[in-house]
């Protein structure tokens, strides 16, 4: 009798874990465009890619760097880095990953038509095949970033993979990589199927079968989710986000994201676009080049409050570029208090003691919930008596504008998975040569910020390279070079029993939910 | 009118922005911006970028796809199966209800029936389409768990087509988009057929038949029906085209994977060469749609005569 109800105990047990042809059925927020590992880099795309391939380095939760098909990596001298990759880890089609896969790949990013991927290896000069599992890479100048670099550039099958196009990975032909997952088909707009991978070197995944479903639409989304036709989804809108909640058939996971929202302002013209006095006259000079005045917008901003009441908590104010997981993140600094009458102080001693009138740019399809921050930063403007006008714009009509000055003031927002990184692209000197400032669209300068970055990207030495980025996010963020309004906390739900071990990347993985 | 209208979209995309600023890689630097931009011709004038566009186009190439990589027109005719049943659906239950309905309230206008036919096709005709399938999803998928909320069903080939109408988890998938599209038509349709009837009943021709002693099954649905037919075949085939065009809102919210829904995401990203491919397709679709209304017209019609219309 004991025996039988011992029985039945672990038959209930084993009845609540996923079979062994479970399936998990996830919904996607954007459109997959291509499987080729190497053509965009664009979110959602590569998101696919991480379930069937594997880069030499790969990301933890918490964006910080990890070994992946490399199980150590080191610098050689100043310009060589050695990687070592690990054995016996065999590509879908049984052919066992070694450094002549890594140097073909490597080659692939420059060859992909209109490939996005050769920015992460445009830097190697070299490529020496020390053994089988050996592999040196060598850069012109000292250059810290080639183990993150790599993190970006799949690895896939020299055999499978030669001379082969978009369509060929498409198709299925190509897609064979070492990740835990083998692609099943790709049905363009609507979905891809994949199959666990049972020879995989990592943690098998618990699911035989895993469809991505793409539904861009958010409630769309969310009523799949709540009619059973999907176990998960990202990015849940946070209007929803009580509901979902309240909802005893769901579990949310959520975690601080990489991506930040900040405000960038013009600080390099002597007019800026849309400044006024209040009467309407354009300005004679730009505030934002007074420290004051920028500070003054930073004290006005209210963030506690859009953080929790705008984005249902979905936000963390920020006070740095990158979020608190990530690398170079400066852990003493502190989001900027709200304090309308500092603020006001502030902007009568640089002058502006009846404010002055701007115009607000941001996007109205971009961020989570973009337009509303916008209008909410407006109206704590008024506060501290500016008068700013909101012009909202789809994303394809304001990223070009952005790019081309129009703004002075205007909402951004930005994900990278180091300080230093997100500091050369958005607040050192635009420098094409040295590749700067890329993103620079504030036209902030400072010298000292730019020497820190460039000995944080010449430094191997993690630690050291962290301490320069650390300086550099300082220097920057007392310096208002730009406002950082919040992080995103990005957010999952799932039906009971799933969880999801959230991710700092934002990324939806698979072989990550497991049945609690 | 092809080459107008490209030029238009080329225009059009221009003044809205760059494409390279949306699909920028935001890793790379500004060397590497300026390679992508020049591998995609963006960084030449915009009349010289149109003129190799039409050179291309003279070849039957319309370019490759920015976001997809391959060419537009492939992905453009890809995804046309899954609209164009998606269009005949609505408009078969546009027809198929709309008719019998509208005839009902033409030949009983006074009855409860035909005052709530009536309403309900005033409502057709005023709800937006987002919102009623917002409430479709809510209620049909989650609430009574019924249909799916999105998606296309399996497919399989009819005469190397793939389509979706061949199996019942197909229908699942369809009836709730192609209901939500048809709406308006449905209530367009109501209209015409009452307001036909209303009017054919007054007729001679019926006062004829009667007199004939034809039963009123046959004067309704013979004789009746042809005439209330002609305008609706009309209306209909220009409709058709515009479901087409506007099945953009219901494949949205229904993820449902059709040329529209390619539409909205190519102008999101400024994905030039599928929307410039996309209009020429749709162009094309409508003229060669009207042509066979005017076909269809003159059948039912035997006053129109083709060729006779000069004299």
């Amino acid at each position: 009798m004991r025996r039988l109800l011992r029985i039945l105990v672990a038959g209930s047990i084993l009845g609540a874990l996923p079979s062994q042809g479970a399936e998990l059925r996830i919904g996607l927020a954007a459109d997959v465009t291509s499987m080729d590992p190497h053509f965009l880099n664009i979110a959602p795309n590569i998101n696919i890619a991480w379930h069937v391939f594997d880069a030499l380095t790969h990301v933890d939760e918490d964006a910080r760097l990890i070994p992946g098909l490399a199980v150590s990596w080191r610098a050689v001298d100043a310009t060589t880095w050695e990687f070592t990759l690990r054995r016996g880890v065999r590509f879908h089609d049984g052919a066992e990953l070694t450094a002549e896969d890594v140097v073909f790949s490597i080659e692939r990013t420059f060859q992909v038509p209109n490939g996005q991927f050769r920015t992460f290896t445009q830097r190697i000069v070299g490529k020496q095949i020390v053994d089988a599992h050996t592999l040196r890479l060598k850069t012109a100048t000292p250059y810290a970033m080639v183990p993150y670099d790599l993190n970006s550039v799949f690895i896939v099958s020299r055999k499978a993979a030669t001379r082969s196009g978009p369509e060929d990975f498409n198709s299925g032909r190509a897609m064979i990589g070492t990740g835990a997952f083998r692609f099943v088909r790709f049905a363009r707009g609507d979905r891809v199927e994949l199959a666990r991978n049972d020879g995989y070197w990592g943690a098998k995944s618990a699911w035989e079968k895993v469809t991505f479903r793409i539904v861009p639409t958010d409630p769309a989304r969310l009523a799949g989710l709540l009619s059973g036709e999907l176990d998960a989804i990202e990015q849940v809108p946070t209007a929803d986000l009580p509901r979902v909640r309240r909802d005893s058939r769901l579990n949310i996971a959520q975690k601080v994201s990489w991506r930040t929202i900040f405000f960038y302002l013009d600080q390099y013209r002597d007019r800026a676009p849309g400044l006024a006095d209040k009467s309407g006259m354009p300005l004679q000079s730009n505030p934002f080049r007074d420290l004051r005045v920028r500070h003054a917008l930073s004290k006005a901003i209210n963030r506690q409050a859009i953080a929790e009441r705008l984005m249902d908590g979905a936000a963390l104010p920020a006070s740095n570029l990158v979020s608190p997981p990530v690398f170079g993140h400066a852990p003493g600094l502190q989001p900027e208090p709200y304090d309308p009458e500092g603020a006001k102080r502030l902007l009568a001693e640089a002058g502006y003691p009846d404010g002055f009138a701007m115009t607000l740019a941001a996007p109205n399809n971009r961020y989570v919930n973009d337009e509303q921050i916008a209008q909410a930063v407006a109206q704590m403007f008024a506060r501290v008596r500016i008068r700013a006008r909101v012009e909202a714009l789809p994303v394809n009509a304001y990223l070009p504008k952005g790019r081309k000055g129009e703004f002075a003031f205007a909402m951004f927002g930005w994900g990278s998975f180091s300080g230093d990184l997100a500091l050369r692209a958005l607040v050192a000197t635009a420098d094409p040569e040295k590749g700067f400032g890329a993103f620079n669209w504030s036209g902030y300068s400072n010298p000292r910020v730019d020497e820190l970055l460039e000995r944080a990207f010449a430094s191997v030495d993690e630690k050291r390279r962290e301490a320069l980025a650390r300086d550099a996010m300082r220097l920057a963020m007392r310096d208002c070079a730009v406002i950082p309004l919040h992080h995103q906390i990005a957010t999952w739900a799932m039906r009971k029993p799933l969880a999801y071990a959230p991710r700092t990347d934002e990324f939806t993985f698979a072989h990550h939910f497991l049945a609690r | 009118m092809l080459a107008v209208m490209s030029l238009l979209v080329f225009a059009g995309v221009y003044a809205v922005g760059n494409p390279m600023d949306i699909l920028v890689n935001p890793q790379s630097d500004q060397r590497e911006m300026a390679r992508a931009a020049a591998a995609l011709g963006l960084d030449r004038p915009l009349l010289e970028q149109y003129f190799i566009f039409l050179r291309h186009a003279a070849a039957g190439d319309l370019g490759k796809s920015f976001a997809f990589n391959v060419p537009a027109i492939g992905l453009i005719l890809e995804r046309m199966p899954a609209t164009l049943e998606l269009a005949t659906a609505a408009m078969l239950i546009a027809v198929i209800l709309g008719i019998p309905l509208g005839l009902w309230a033409g030949l009983k206008p006074g009855s409860a029936a035909g005052k709530s036919i009536m309403a309900g096709s005033i409502l057709g005709f005023s709800l937006p389409t987002f919102w009623v399938g917002l409430m479709l999803i809510m209620v049909f998928s989650v609430t009574l768990g019924w249909l799916p909320s999105a998606g296309r069903g399996p497919t399989a080939n009819l005469l190397g087509i793939p389509v979706s109408f061949l199996s019942l988890e197909g229908w699942r998938h369809l009836i709730l988009p192609a209901a939500n599209l048809a709406l308006f038509n449905l209530a367009l349709v109501i209209r015409l057929a009452r307001a036909g009837t209303r009017e054919a009943m007054l007729q001679d021709y019926v006062r004829f038949a009667r007199a004939k002693g034809l039963t009123e099954t046959r004067i309704v649905g013979v004789h009746v029906l042809k005439n209330v037919l002609v305008p609706i075949v009309t209306v209909v085939g220009v409709e058709f085209g515009s479901v087409i065009a506007f099945a953009v809102v219901t494949e949205s919210i229904f993820a449902w994977p059709g040329m529209g829904k390619l539409l909205i995401d190519s102008i999101n990203v400024l994905d030039r060469p599928v929307i410039v491919g996309y209009l020429c397709i749709v162009v094309t679709l409508f003229v060669a749609i009207n042509f066979v209304v005017d076909l269809a017209y003159s059948w039912l019609d035997p006053r129109v005569r083709l060729g006779e219309t000069g004299s």
